[in-house]
């Protein structure tokens, strides 16, 4: 896990938060042309939650997931990920905490075509130099049904099915948050109610917290929380929520 | 289609400029080769004008033998003091005066010979009635007056520290004897003959210490007022014997201008030759990176297809941007090849190869030849890319990645690089092997085949790079964890790619190894050969190795208490049934320090030479189809015939003989050359090499500042020295393709950092460190440099094996040890190549990276 006394100091033991942000603002550009795309979010991920971020496009979910996950800066405000403020880590220790404490799972799958499905699936732990735990591995591929696929390349495999290679990338170090953003976005509706699935099983079994960029109602229903954005601010949020509702909501956030 | 061609390459400046640079150092290499020999023969021909502005005629003495390939002792006749009085008499002559020039040589403080590299140390004569001839002008000080005054030229006595007034050791035929300086100066309005120092003696002093007494080198003649050169030319003609000639002042300076030239015109072609060797590295990455930038523009392509551009339109445009690119190359190698042209000539004078030099001559012709150079060769390498382009079928506008489609003819891509590679070896071998066709055909078949060969194993280098890639790749997964696991499986990825940039690097290093297998040769071959030929104790050689120098050190050696044999070679040049030969003076005694075996006769041999006997070579009689008792007419420089007996057939070493084409008595030779010299003298001792014998020598010779005492390991070592120069100058030249290849690594890294912008935010997003990613670039580029190593190598020692099996040159010898090195050298190489690239590649913001589209 995070290496302590270089630099980041590991959260609380007893920290049931996975994802802290306060305040966050993010503001692009200058003057006339100048963009407030967050203007002020704060929220709370608990472990174990899968929490669905949605908005009409402009709202600025994505500018919060990027934030959340460090890959973007926030003008203001505060992240802290397993305890440890991510707003002020240099480029190293952010690549520390990543390999420890974040997965990402993309639209575009971002397979490396020359590796095996499973190699694809252990490069973020052959990167840090860590061993595999065989075991988990296996319980991953079966899991994401690729189990007789662990030898095939990216190209030999479908569209679910990379994007299955993705999750269980995303999985194998277990890390404290899981970002998914638009996963679904380039899958047919059958394929990408199976990737759903996968999920939202993930959360349930492994207890795996994640945090998922949407705009499809049907996506965001799975998840345990749904924030909705607009103009940068969280307007509505809604736990267990049906697609019916989802679809209500963004209607109203959409006139 | 224009402007979007004209937008697209403005949009991808970066690009087109990487591009551009891969053609720009040969452009500049051409450039700068015109430049600098523009130059040098215009200083020499400003230097000859100058030099014989007040001379109407030149009466010089004629050698029978033209220039020979070795330059020994065949300064032509001089002419008999007589003449000058007969040519004084002519009515049409206002003024006649007899000069002498000949070579010394100045000694330096620390009391060795002053030389820049072979530059050789020029003598002449001044006289008083000479006045009006001389190409000389003072500097500082007065023309000498006194046997013991000497002006020596200003620019010797500026970088040697000496000054009117004070004394100068030189040695001329003799013992070194000292002089006094009263004047510095130059020549034809030069401080500096390339190097060469320059020694003004008085007229009469000239003539007693080069054994010229009542003789000249040269007498100039000026013709009385209303007669014209050529008048005056016509005049003195029938007064002359074969062995001397007339020329006016005008034609002499050509002739001499011309002489130089002969020289620079070679040198000329042979820099050229790099610059085209350059160009051919650089047209392998113009084609590559092209391929790859039009790859990359697959998408945009589609689009322009989809909206009614037609497969022209596209060729069109791409060869539009090709030309873009090459002229502005051009223009910059041009502007580059100026500065390159100075460098050049630094790099030459440290070498020891001084040339004067006056303003930069820029001609249009240069301009001409390096613009249409890079443009024309720009766009032929861009023509394979274009056509390509011109395949992408709208379609591709909804397909994911960046591959050209493939070509037409790539099914049959491995049959065509075999069947190119066939050919070339048959190219080869014929220019090699089959001597009824001509030199320049012959040479022309070499050439055409080696390029042939380069192009035809690149062509095949994409199907050997995967299990290369995979193999070079193993320590990089060993020693570089993820990032070298990722790095070995991107070098394969695309391997046509990798094959094309790894070929450009493959070009010079092939020939780099080419020069080194050679040179190994020739060194091995020749250490053979000395070490079976000489079993004397010590040689004497001039103190630059090669000149040959006068018989004083010889006399000198002989008189050394202690000494058993002295044996002098004395070389020159002759003329035999039509062409030019090295001939060799041998005393009685020349086995005691040479050992040959003897295909006829046997040691006894040189001792029975007499007046007319000659010894030669196997070959040379094979050659000429001479048997032992066979006459033999030898030419002399001095136009004399030697009508001469063959006693005895050398079967000399392979790598270098110690007796030229046809040896005669040191006593014939004596007779029949004027200012006999020695090229090497042997001595033996009794007791053999002993430090008290090398001391007793060397003190006894101090009093030749020239004359340099050695044993045999001494000797091959300074023998090989300028073996060794010219090793270090291809090395250098051949560097610049090298650098032409690591420019096209880089711009093959760019690309493909650039094309992998999302994959490596993703990456990072991942847990890629910045450090990571650099390190994953840099064993790409190794990976790839270590292919082109691996082809370039093994091709390398393949062209040496070929080519020396023609020229004679002894053993053919591997040097593991240079070729391990060169695998270093590309390793570094590689290394150098990822800097910027990794760099890159490691700043990518992950976000901006991972919406890359």
């Amino acid at each position: 896990m995070a290496a302590n006394g270089s630099g980041v100091t590991a959260g609380a033991q007893v920290d049931l938060t996975a994802v802290r942000a306060r305040d966050l603002t993010r503001r692009y550009g200058a003057g006339a042309t100048e963009v407030h795309a967050l203007r002020g979010v704060s929220l709370d991920v608990e472990r174990g939650q899968l929490v669905a971020v949605m908005g009409p496009s402009g709202s600025g979910k994505s500018t919060l997931m990027h934030t959340l996950a460090g890959l973007d800066k926030p003008s203001s405000g505060s992240v802290t990920i397993a305890g440890i403020e991510i707003t002020e880590l240099d480029d190293a220790s952010m690549t520390r905490l990543r390999r420890d404490h974040i997965g990402f799972v993309f639209q575009f799958f971002n397979l490396l075509p020359m590796l095996t499905a499973e190699e694809n699936v252990l490069l973020p732990l052959t990167i840090a130099g860590e061993a595999p735990d065989r075991e988990w591995l296996d319980q991953l591929l079966t899991k994401t049904g690729l189990h007789d696929r662990r030898r095939h390349r990216p190209s030999e495999l479908s569209g679910g099915q990379q994007q299955r290679v993705a999750i269980a990338r995303a999985l194998v170090s277990k890390p404290t948050i899981l970002f998914a953003d638009e996963p679904t976005g380039n899958l047919d509706s059958r394929t990408g109610g199976e990737i759903l699935e996968l999920l939202r099983d993930s959360t349930r079994e492994y207890g795996q917290t994640i945090v998922m960029v949407t705009h499809e109602a049907r996506a965001a229903s799975i998840a345990d929380r749904i924030l909705f954005l607009a103009d940068g601010l969280i307007v509505r949020e809604l736990t267990d929520a049906h697609p019916a509702q989802v679809l209500d909501v963004m209607s109203t956030l959409q006139s | 289609m224009t402007r979007v061609a004209l937008r697209g390459l403005l949009g991808r400046k970066l690009r087109a400029g990487l591009t551009a640079f891969a053609i720009v150092l040969g452009v500049a290499m051409v450039s700068g080769t015109f430049v600098l020999t523009d130059t040098i023969k215009a200083a020499f021909s400003t230097v000859f004008t100058a030099v014989y502005q007040n001379t109407d005629a030149v009466i010089s003495g004629r050698s029978a033998i033209s220039r020979s390939s070795n330059g020994n002792a065949q300064s032509p006749p001089s002419l008999p003091a007589s003449l000058l009085g007969r040519v004084r008499a002519l009515p049409e002559v206002a003024s006649a005066s007899g000069s002498i020039s000949d070579t010394a040589q100045l000694v330096g403080r620390d009391g060795k010979v002053i030389s820049s590299g072979g530059a050789p140390g020029l003598a002449f004569s001044y006289a008083p009635s000479g006045r009006r001839f001389s190409p000389l002008t003072l500097a500082s000080g007065r023309f000498p007056r006194e046997a013991d005054q000497i002006d020596i030229d200003a620019s010797t006595a500026r970088k040697y520290g000496f000054r009117v007034g004070q004394r100068i050791g030189v040695v001329a035929r003799g013992p070194v004897r000292r002089f006094q300086i009263v004047g510095t100066v130059e020549i034809g309005g030069v401080s500096s003959l390339g190097g060469a120092t320059m020694t003004i003696f008085t007229l009469p002093e000239a003539q007693r210490l080069f054994d010229k007494v009542g003789r000249y080198d040269q007498i100039s003649v000026a013709a009385r007022h209303g007669y014209t050169s050529n008048r005056l030319v016509q005049a003195i003609r029938p007064l002359l014997g074969p062995s001397a000639q007339v020329r006016s002042g005008r034609a002499q300076a050509r002739q001499a201008t011309k002489d130089t030239s002969g020289f620079l015109n070679i040198f000329q072609d042979f820099l050229l030759a790099f610059g085209g060797i350059a160009l051919f590295v650089g047209s392998f990455v113009i084609a590559n990176t092209l391929s790859i930038t039009v790859a990359q523009r697959t998408r945009e392509l589609a689009i322009l297809r989809t909206l009614g551009a037609s497969r022209r339109q596209v060729l069109g445009s791409v060869l539009l941007e090709a030309l873009l690119i090459g002229a502005l190359a051009s223009v910059i190698g041009l502007a580059l090849g100026l500065l390159l042209a100075k460098g050049l000539n630094s790099l030459l004078a440290s070498f020891g190869i001084d040339l004067p030099q006056t303003a930069t001559v820029f001609k249009t012709r240069t301009v001409i030849v390096a613009l249409a150079v890079g443009i024309v060769i720009t766009l032929i390498a861009a023509l394979r890319p274009a056509l390509r382009a011109t395949r992408v079928a709208p379609i591709s506008l909804v397909r994911e990645g960046s591959l050209l489609p493939p070509s037409r003819w790539s099914r049959y891509g491995t049959q065509a690089a075999l069947g190119t590679i066939l050919g070339a070896i048959a190219l080869m071998l014929i220019g090699l092997f089959v001597s009824t066709l001509s030199t320049g055909l012959r040479l022309l078949g070499v050439g055409a085949g080696a390029l042939a060969l380069f192009i035809g194993v690149a062509m095949l280098a994409p199907q050997l790079v995967p299990p290369l890639a995979r193999l070079l790749g193993w320590p990089a997964t060993r020693v570089g964890g993820a990032p070298g696991q990722l790095a070995q499986g991107n070098s394969a990825r695309n391997p046509a790619r990798t094959a094309s940039t790894a070929s450009a690097l493959m070009i010079g290093l092939a020939l780099v190894t080419l020069v080194s297998v050679l040179a190994a040769g020739l060194r091995s071959g020749f250490e053979s050969s000395v070490n079976s030929a000489f079993i004397a104790n010590y040689a004497i050689t001039a103190a630059n190795n090669f000149s040959p120098i006068s018989l004083a050190s010889e006399q000198r050696a002989a008189r050394i208490p202690g000494v058993t044999a002295v044996v002098g070679v004395r070389a020159g040049a002759g003329r035999a049934f039509g062409s030019n030969v090295n001939v060799t003076g041998v005393p009685p005694n020349a086995s005691r320090a040479i050992r040959v075996d003897w295909a006829h006769g046997g040691p006894q041999i040189p001792a029975q030479l007499g007046s007319n006997g000659a010894f030669v070579s196997q070959a040379y009689a094979r050659a000429q189809h001479l048997h032992v008792g066979s006459p033999l007419s030898l030419e002399t420089p001095s136009g004399s015939h030697l009508q001469l007996k063959l006693i005895g057939i050398t079967n000399p070493p392979k790598g270098a003989s110690p007796y030229g084409d046809i040896s005669i008595s040191e006593a014939t030779f004596d007779r029949a050359y004027q200012n006999p010299q020695n090229l090497f003298t042997f001595v033996n001792m009794s007791g053999g090499v002993t430090a008290a014998n090398s001391a007793r020598l060397t003190a006894a010779l101090a009093g030749f500042p020239d004359a340099k005492v050695q044993d045999k390991t001494q000797f091959i070592n300074n023998q090989l020295q300028g073996l060794t120069s010219l090793l270090n100058l291809l090395y250098v030249l051949l560097s610049l393709s090298v650098v032409v290849s690591l420019f096209g690594i880089v711009n093959t890294l760019v690309l493909t950092v650039f094309e992998r912008t999302r994959e490596i935010g993703m990456l990072r997003a991942i847990g890629m460190s910045r450090r990571q990613v650099r390190r994953m670039i840099r064993h790409e580029s190794v990976i790839t440099a270590l292919l082109g190593a691996t082809f370039g190598i093994p091709l390398g020692v393949l062209l040496a094996a070929l080519i020396g099996a023609t020229i004679n040159f002894g053993t053919f010898t591997v040097p593991v040890g240079t070729l391990v090195v060169f695998v270093f050298l590309a390793v570094i190489t590689g290394l150098i190549a990822a800097i910027w690239p990794a760099r890159r590649a490691g700043k990518l913001n992950v976000l901006a990276a991972l919406s890359y589209e």
